[in-house]
């Protein structure tokens, strides 16, 4: 089940990659693709992340919002 | 654009702060200022003092403070915000200021400025961003460079005899009588992040009762001035900044 996700926006992200060891789970890796400011942006890799919000507070552009599975749903 | 509230069942629970604007921030990849600005107006954010709030942009790689946060701001001549936020502050006493400046602004051109307000005991804020080189201008030496740090002006590292020790000026200021929390933090790592968090909203209470000044060290890093990679750099001043900048209360309030 998935417990957690993120969504980048792309066109800020500037690929200073510290989102990548900040994240324990280790589930976000840098994209192929480039965006609007030829930065490789940050994505998820797999599903295994859990919501912890940790990579959102250490980027500096504020370009990660972080969801995680409700409590009552689980 | 406001994130949307709910996707797939999962549920929001961390946006940007809405009172950081759209702008893209103009600093390198992985500077450290784009994330105090974050937490600063987080800290804003939540306690709802938006309306109330007034900063003083300073001279320096933050110089577009003002683009980022939205707030009321005022832009200060070179090393000049701290005397900038005295008067706001003298001018609007119910208004929560906050002055937020670099290591050449604070703690070069603006000593003078900066040990009398605080000797002063003004009651605002002074954020104070060190991340011992002047990044704005091209990696130059600062007053805050570690001995054998090698930047522009000193190429083949500092030396103590002909450039002077590194200063440490929030232990300087916290000797002083108008200094009422004087503390330093770092924002390499997420708990870190989360202690500043909290020495920010700590400091704009004392602020709310008249204590006097609280003054916050940031120790940062300047992955184009250092010529590192942002990951490397925060690995850098773990090792080497952090030891000679020690994180920590360094006055705090008699109870």
């Amino acid at each position: 089940m998935i417990r957690g996700t993120i969504i980048v926006a792309t066109d800020i992200c500037k690929a200073c990659e510290l989102c990548i060891t900040a994240c324990p789970q280790d589930c976000l890796e840098m994209s192929p693709n480039l965006n609007v400011k030829s930065y490789h942006y940050v994505q998820l890799k797999n599903d295994t992340c859990t919501g912890c919000v940790n990579c959102a507070i250490v980027c500096p552009d504020s370009a990660i919002t972080v969801y995680r599975q409700a409590k009552s749903a689980t | 654009m406001e994130p949307v509230a709910n996707i797939g069942g999962m549920e929001l629970v961390y946006k940007k702060p809405h009172t950081l604007t759209e702008i893209p921030t103009h600093y390198c990849p992985g500077c450290a200022h784009g994330v105090v600005h974050k937490i600063l107006m987080e800290v804003v954010d939540e306690m709802g003092i938006q309306e109330e709030t007034i900063g003083v942009a300073p001279v320096g790689c933050s110089v577009f403070a003002y683009n980022y946060m939205n707030i009321d701001m005022q832009e200060a001549a070179h090393g000049r915000a701290s005397a900038v936020a005295t008067g706001i502050k003298r001018v609007l006493p119910n208004k929560y200021v906050f002055s937020y400046q670099g290591d050449g602004d604070l703690a070069a051109i603006g000593t003078g400025e900066t040990i009398h307000t605080v000797n002063r005991g003004e009651n605002i804020m002074i954020l104070f961003i060190n991340n011992g080189i002047y990044g704005m201008t091209g990696g130059q030496m600062a007053p805050t460079s570690l001995l054998g740090m090698k930047t522009t002006t000193s190429p083949f590292g500092r030396e103590a005899s002909t450039m002077g020790n590194p200063l440490k000026i929030t232990e300087l200021i916290a000797q002083l009588p108008g200094a009422y929390f004087v503390t330093r933090h770092a924002v390499y790592n997420t708990a870190a992040v989360r202690k500043l968090k909290k020495a920010i909203e700590v400091s704009f209470k004392y602020q709310k009762l008249n204590k006097g000044t609280c003054f916050i060290e940031v120790v940062s890093n300047c992955p184009n001035g250092w010529k590192m990679t942002p990951v490397e750099s925060n690995q850098w001043l773990e090792k080497n900044m952090l030891p000679f900048y020690p994180l920590g209360d360094i006055k705090v309030p008699k109870s």
